[in-house]
């Protein structure tokens, strides 16, 4: 395999010219308020808190801060818009879903731009997967509002009420599409709070129901921190709770549930194992492990952060993802060429550099590709852990960045052992070139999704959701209705 | 010496080679073809991709006259841009050897003849040697040879590889270049297979197409032979270079090449010496984009001589 004088260069050479998306397009206030009861309201105690560039530590706006009396107003425009929105045509209920989605495709260039300039994502995946996928999570929901009888034969199917959804940073407004779309789509009414690092693209959104003709209260819109999360779960008229986040913050939302007859869907974290057999298809393996742990930084919950790779082209596969990595630009997320942005928030790159540090303490070899980053911003190289093995801290906890623990395997069954050896079960991966390999594994994997020889895929119509302590519920997919519904008995 | 020749020349375990996913190619070349090239890197690669251009006229039609154009086109591309780099070969069959060499004489351009019974490579191997022989004596400096694509798709991968090295050894100096005919191999494992196959054997250059089979050059082919070559000087520390042939007429096409290439080879095949585009109507559309990108607008097609 490569050895020193063998080794490819990607370093000098034709370079790609800077290519950014331009700004021009995009409108930002200065001030967002919150969003309620389809208007604009400023909150209750007139504080308001900061939204940074992850890349450049620029402000973008100032946003307002909900707390308890805030949320208390959200859940009665909710409650109060509920009896009309459920009582509404399943059809017309339909038309409105239908319409956010078209609204959407519509504006998907601002909306790229800004998720981008917010979270400090690469511009080709909020242009590519992040809008899309969130236009598409609308039009799939949208179809069922009509069909729900049809979604559950013999059953009568009937909305919950209101929905507090909580959702994270690392995919803000398709996080939201996932809560807001079945919501609507069953008769529910949302009270919907982002993350405090990247509220942009939900009050964005908020826009966006307005102008749809949404009646007030059906879905509002609540900017805070762990604060105002709490307040909408503790909630006594909230229905139903649909959480994406941590596993600390779940548990401590499903303490606060306990007792209450809220139902909750829970999406947590991930260890995912990435299993590469030895009769893979190695070069697109590759594609697979960069595609798995690099993509949003790392900040996946269902990324695949522990790479096994058979022994017999362990060797072959670690030198190729090495130089594969040489290849990936790390940089300004609006320049189109941009492989890896920024990391979300100064805390995060925290997190991420403490578990580069722990990780070397543990005595794990550290790589990282040689790419220029710039000065300002929060960055973090692409980075393989080897010689590690499961004790290693590095190889049990979510580190939730561009990060990558590899180990080796002999046997199928031992790969099958150490994948499932986790607290997590959100996804998997599996490469071999045998199909009835790829049974096997992706029967024994204990995980909500398991990709067979891809990664890291998404489709409206999957459900999606984890084992252990990656959550409890599905989201996606028809099983996506479930949670938003009362079956009956 | 005695060592390098020999694992040069020994048949590999093709079964040990690794698998091809189309699903995962198609996605890596779409993520090639997203990359955004402007500006400078625009202008950059525009002028590489002319200077890697063999520049070919392979027809039963081909007179000395229409190869002495050819030739002339190869010289000066479009004196009206000064500073633009020659081609880097015209490629023609071995009767026009002769004449290109004479129009071409004391310019740095290759002479590339094609040989071996192209484009079908259905002749008896002695034909396929006295034809390189005489290629290689009119003075062609490259033989772009075409593999026996029935043998390989019976699995005489044997007879496949000797037919290599022994065309190897009739090109004498001259360089070879091995045509693997994509389009008739089918699939991206043949791909991946024959093109492990042609370098063990001695092959300068892997090409893809004749140009006379549908589909010729694609992406998906090329990046797969790429890869192989990556491998090959893992392996052996040996540059093998690569011709994409046929189908590729559009800048915009080539400089996702190059794309390709830099992102899979690094810079070191960026050259003439280990990259070229085998087409007949590439190099007008290059100009073109660099007069675009010169004046802000493109002029009309009338303003670049075909031939």
């Amino acid at each position: 395999m490569a050895t020193p004088e063998n080794k490819l260069a990607f370093d000098a050479g034709w370079q790609y010219a800077p290519a950014p998306e331009s700004t021009d397009h995009i409108e930002l206030q200065k001030k967002y308020e919150l969003f309620i009861g389809g208007d604009f309201v400023a909150p209750e105690e007139g504080r308001y808190f900061e939204t940074v560039n992850p890349a450049t530590e620029e402000r973008l706006a100032r946003v307002g801060l909900a707390t308890d009396a805030d949320v208390d107003k959200a859940v009665a425009a909710a409650r109060r818009a509920f009896t009309g929105w459920n009582r509404l045509k399943p059809a017309e209920r339909g038309k409105f879903v239908y319409r956010i989605a078209r609204i959407l495709q519509e504006r998907a260039r601002e909306f790229a731009v800004i998720e981008s300039l917010d979270g400090g994502k690469p511009i080709r995946e909020s242009r590519d997967v992040d809008i899309p996928l969130a236009a598409a999570h609308f039009f799939y929901y949208a179809g069922w509002a009509d069909k729900l009888d049809y979604a559950f034969p013999g059953r009568k199917p009937r909305p919950l009420g209101v929905a507090g959804q909580i959702i994270p940073w690392n995919f803000p407004l398709l996080m939201a599409a996932w809560k807001i779309a079945p919501a609507l789509a069953c008769g529910n009414t949302v009270v919907l709070k982002p993350a405090e690092t990247t509220p942009l693209t939900a009050l964005k959104l908020a826009e966006v129901i307005a102008d749809a003709g949404l009646p007030p209260g059906v879905v509002n819109i609540v900017t805070g921190a762990g604060e105002t999360g709490a307040a909408i779960v503790n909630h006594p008229r909230v229905d139903k709770i649909a959480f994406t986040g941590s596993t600390a913050v779940g548990r401590i939302i499903q303490k606060a549930l306990a007792g209450t007859d809220k139902k909750y869907t829970l999406e947590l974290g991930g260890k995912a194992a990435n299993i590469i057999f030895a009769d893979a298809a190695l070069d697109q393996a590759v594609e697979g492990i960069v595609n798995g742990i690099f993509f949003n930084q790392g900040h996946v919950c269902c990324a695949g952060s522990r790479l096994f790779v058979q022994e017999a082209v362990a060797d072959e596969v670690v030198a190729k993802l090495k130089d594969r990595m040489e290849t990936l630009i790390v940089g300004d997320p609006l320049d189109k060429n941009t492989d890896i942005g920024a990391i979300n928030s100064a805390e995060q790159l925290e997190t991420i550099e403490r578990y580069l540090e722990i990780g070397r303490q543990e005595g794990a070899e550290v790589h990282q590709s040689a790419c220029p980053v710039p000065e300002r911003g929060y960055w973090c190289r692409p980075t393989l852990f080897t010689g590690v093995s499961q004790s290693n801290r590095v190889v049990q906890e979510e580190i939730f960045g561009p990060v990558l623990a590899i180990q080796t395997f002999r046997t199928f069954d031992e790969a099958l052992t150490k994948a499932n050896n986790t607290p997590y079960g959100l996804s998997g991966g599996v490469w071999t070139d045998k199909g009835a390999k790829i049974f096997r594994m992706t029967r024994s994997v204990r995980a909500g999704v398991v990709w067979a020889n891809t990664f890291n895929k998404f489709d409206p119509t999957s459900p999606f959701g984890g084992y252990k302590e990656s959550g409890v519920g599905r989201e996606g997919g028809l099983h996506g209705l479930d949670a938003y519904l009362d079956l009956g008995a | 010496m005695v060592t390098a020749i020999e694992t040069r020349t020994t048949l590999p375990d093709l079964s040990r080679v690794t698998a091809v996913d189309e699903v995962g190619v198609n996605e890596r070349v779409a993520r090639f073809q997203s990359r955004s090239i402007k500006t400078t890197a625009k202008v950059e690669a525009l002028k590489l991709i002319l200077s890697m251009i063999d520049l070919t006229t392979l027809e039963g039609a081909d007179t000395p006259g229409k190869v002495r154009q050819l030739c002339q086109k190869a010289m000066h591309l479009h004196d009206a841009m000064p500073g633009l780099p020659h081609v880097a070969a015209v490629c023609v069959y071995p009767t026009m050897v002769g004449v290109a060499k004479k129009a071409l004489a004391g310019r740095d351009i290759n002479i590339a003849s094609v040989a071996t019974g192209f484009p079908s490579g259905q002749a008896p191997l002695s034909v396929k040697l006295d034809e390189t022989r005489m290629a290689v004596e009119a003075g062609a400096s490259e033989i772009d040879m075409v593999i026996s694509r029935g043998a390989f798709l019976a699995g005489e991968y044997a007879r496949v590889f000797d037919e290599i090295v022994a065309i190897k050894e009739a090109c004498g100096e001259a360089h070879l270049k091995v045509i693997l005919e994509t389009g008739e191999l089918r699939t991206l494992d043949n791909v991946r297979r024959a093109s492990v196959l042609a370098m063990h054997a001695g092959a300068d250059f892997i090409k893809t197409s004749t140009g006379k089979i549908q589909p010729a050059a694609t992406m998906q082919v090329t990046l797969v032979m790429l890869q192989a070559i990556r491998d090959f000087y893992y392996e052996t520390g040996r540059m093998v270079g690569m011709k994409p042939a046929g189908g590729i007429s559009r800048s915009k096409l080539a400089v996702h090449y190059l794309v390709m290439l830099r992102e899979t080879l690094g810079n070191a095949w960026m050259t003439p010496e280990w990259f070229r585009f085998g087409a007949s109507s590439l190099a007008n559309d290059v100009l073109m984009q660099l007069k675009k990108q010169e004046t802000g607008v493109y002029q009309s097609a009338d303003y670049f001589s075909l031939d």
